[in-house]
């Protein structure tokens, strides 16, 4: 298992607590339980952990995969720069996050699950991986070059005198127009 | 649409069966739990969520019994060797195995959502019931104990806790609470570790990770022993509608008894032991196998990265003395296979090989068919090339039981090293057909996908020449990808009325696109041409 980027795993565990999150926290609120105010705290930890999770990252080797319709989620996550691109930030902010999920029975699967992601996120952060954003790539096309503007003024070299001459006896197929300008006006 | 029902017909029809089997054990346990008198009490204190709650237990005891089964390989392996004698297209089925145990999965992992959250319904009523938040019969019914003329409804027996931590308490100190929570963190990591962009990355966390089945089934099996699904036993003595507005004079009064109650039994190891036992098997089966000697022939290594293994097992049926295996660097841990074999000294044993199998597969049926058309994309050339040998071998032998009259065999190779793989196979395929004027049997065109300029001008140079630049072979190599509709048309054109299997061994991307293609050209009226499509997954 050399070359496996935890993070990969890290990011499908927790968005599924994220969303497991978000369920329980509205059972409890929508079912008025003891303690809904967890509940309600859950139902906005799992939207803010499902929104930053939602973006993959681009893989350090091999092909990425995006999400559909990730690409608004990249471009917001990109602009916290270094809170998001660092795992062990992300690692200690999912174990933050998940310990109020704990006081409350539907919302504990929730949290023991972001509570595992954020151990796969500290096993990829000791390893070294980081955060990069899937962004499209821009086909840089070259400058057109400047001789396309100017035309040779000067007519192609004729062919030998020996072919010539036969073009001679024809004047009229021998002439030829240009199809375009070949001045700038 | 009639195309259509040639390739789906028979897989549409089983997943409709299978959907009307779970909708009927939905509904049917809602209506008992929901119905049933002896379920009275228990629904004043829960109302319709029992009925929620076990509704989708009875669907999860289903699935988990069926999802094993698709991965019981050499159960398959069985059930498709018996099928030889008669039904293809049952036996096709079988190569559908691990669609099934997704689909499976999902519907598991459903009802495990629903009846999760009903049971986080249940714990909070009961804990409010408990706690005399609701009306006077609640409470009654929950202070029924396990005394001496008593038992107990209401699961939650403790009252002296902070109300808001009871349900989590109850949750860690029940047997039903804790094996849930257990075996359905189980089951969220298997999911997420399944995922595809996980699966085709790094398998082994897929693996590893999937081997979280074994909490799932022990935990699943002991889930339900504490019996707290409480149904009233006496129902003879303590008439519910009677005594229902009487609860303070319940145990004063001879026509109202203490209701007495029982917990129903835990059903779930009925439904999931025949096939735990069949897995189990499976396992220990390979364990045996992987015991077995395996004694490595020859190590070559191919051009394209490609490592070759000639070995030699007992007992296993071959037509050569020996089997082999080609393997293609893919990824770290076929590098470092072939790191290992590079550095072997010429002729020693290579390091302990455990050979699971054999395992029927798609390929096999090649034969059943009249026609065949066998697509290998790179590396998955390999079940044809075997299946190639093996035509040679039946060739030499007259073999009666040869049905297949015509085989066109297609190769997409990105790079010209790769057809160094087997072109002495099929240089000596070619040999044979000529010797015995049979050009007609065998028609195979070789693909190189990733051609470029240098190939063209030396192509170019070559030209008048008998055989091939690239392979040496008559038939000359195309360049490029084939157009497939020219192909089928082909194929369809020289086939009529006939039954063509299509086999493909390669990435999804070519499957959809020849499944599609199949659909197309295939006819259900039986003077026209079928195409039936087959893939080998590896």
């Amino acid at each position: 298992m050399g070359k496996i980027e935890w993070a990969m795993w890290a990011n499908e565990q927790a968005l599924a607590s994220g969303l497991i999150l978000l369920a329980g926290g509205i059972v409890g609120v929508a079912g008025q339980f003891r303690g809904w105010e967890f509940a309600a705290y859950a139902v906005a930890a799992g939207v803010f952990v499902c929104l930053l999770e939602y973006p993959r990252s681009k893989r350090a080797k091999g092909t990425s995969v995006e999400r559909s319709g990730q690409y608004c989620f990249t471009v917001c996550v990109k602009a916290f720069g270094p809170l998001t691109r660092n795992y062990y930030v992300r690692a200690f902010l999912h174990a933050a996050i998940c310990v109020p999920g704990g006081f409350m029975l539907a919302t504990v699967l929730g949290c023991v699950c972001l509570g595992i992601a954020s151990l796969i996120y500290l096993a990829a952060a000791i390893r070294g991986e980081h955060w990069e954003p899937i962004l499209p790539r821009k086909d840089v096309r070259k400058p057109v070059a400047e001789s396309i503007k100017n035309p040779p003024q000067n007519p192609p070299p004729r062919p030998p005198p020996e072919t010539r001459r036969k073009q001679a006896k024809d004047l009229e197929g021998a002439a030829y127009d240009n199809p375009s300008s070949v001045t700038d006006d | 649409m009639g195309n259509k029902i040639v390739n789906y017909g028979v897989p549409s029809f089983i997943i409709v069966v299978w959907m009307g089997i779970n909708i009927f054990l939905f509904v049917w346990y809602y209506l008992f739990y929901d119905r049933g008198d002896n379920f009275f009490y228990t629904r004043h204190l829960l109302g319709s969520a029992l009925a929620w709650a076990r509704a989708p237990a009875a669907v999860l005891n289903f699935n988990c019994m069926l999802i094993l089964l698709p991965v019981c390989r050499n159960l398959l392996s069985l059930i498709r060797g018996s099928l030889m004698c008669c039904s293809r297209t049952m036996r096709r089925q079988m190569d559908r195995n691990l669609t099934f145990h997704k689909l499976v999965a999902y519907m598991i992992a459903l009802m495990t959502a629903i009846h999760m959250v009903a049971h986080l319904l249940n714990v909070e009523w009961y804990n409010n019931s408990r706690q005399g938040v609701y009306d006077e019969l609640s409470t009654t019914l929950s202070d029924l104990a396990d005394m001496e003329n008593t038992t107990y409804l209401n699961p939650i027996r403790t009252t002296n806790l902070n109300p808001q931590q009871i349900p989590l308490y109850f949750a860690f100190t029940s047997i039903a609470g804790l094996t849930g929570i257990i075996i359905t963190l189980a089951l969220i990591l298997m999911i997420t570790s399944s995922m595809e962009v996980i699966r085709r990355s790094y398998f082994e966390v897929f693996w590893y990770t999937h081997h979280l089945f074994v909490i799932f089934f022990a935990g699943l099996v002991i889930h339900g022993i504490g019996g707290i699904v409480r149904r009233q036993s006496n129902m003879e003595e303590h008439n519910f509608t009677l005594c229902k507005d009487q609860a303070d004079d319940w145990g004063k009064i001879p026509e109202c008894p203490n209701p007495e109650f029982e917990g129903g039994p835990a059903a779930t190891w009925m439904w999931v032991l025949g096939p735990m036992i069949i897995y189990a098997a499976e396992r220990l089966l390979r364990l045996i196998r992987y015991v077995q000697n395996v004694q490595y022939r020859k190590i070559v290594m191919r051009p394209s990265k490609v490592l070759e293994l000639q070995l030699v097992k007992k007992g296993f049926k071959m037509e050569e003395d020996f089997f082999s295996v080609h393997i293609r660097s893919a990824g770290d841990w076929t590098d470092k296979l072939i790191e290992i074999m590079q550095k072997l000294p010429e002729g020693a044993q290579g390091p302990k090989m455990g050979v699971d199998g054999p395992f029927g597969t798609a390929s096999e049926d090649v034969f059943d068919y009249e026609v065949s058309m066998l697509v290998g994309a790179g590396i998955g050339v390999t079940p044809f090339a075997s299946i190639l040998k093996s035509i040679w071998y039946r060739f030499k032998d007259n073999d009666p039981k040869l049905r297949t009259r015509k085989i066109y065999f297609y190769w997409l190779c990105r790079e010209t090293h790769a057809f160094e793989w087997f072109a002495d196979l099929l240089q000596l395929l070619e040999k044979e057909m000529e010797q015995r004027g049979l050009w007609d049997f065998l028609t195979y065109k070789l693909f190189l996908t990733g051609w470029d300029q240098s190939h063209a001008d030396h192509v170019m140079v070559h030209f008048d020449e008998d055989t091939d630049v690239v392979t040496g072979l008559k038939q000359k190599t195309h360049y490029g990808r084939p157009s497939w509709d020219k192909e089928f048309e082909q194929v369809r054109r020289d086939n009529p009325a006939s039954v063509v299997g299509m086999f493909l061994c390669g990435p999804a991307a070519l499957a959809n696109v020849l499944e599609k293609k199949c659909g197309k050209y295939s006819d259900v009226d039986p003077r026209r041409t079928k195409f039936y499509f087959n893939k080998e997954n590896f």
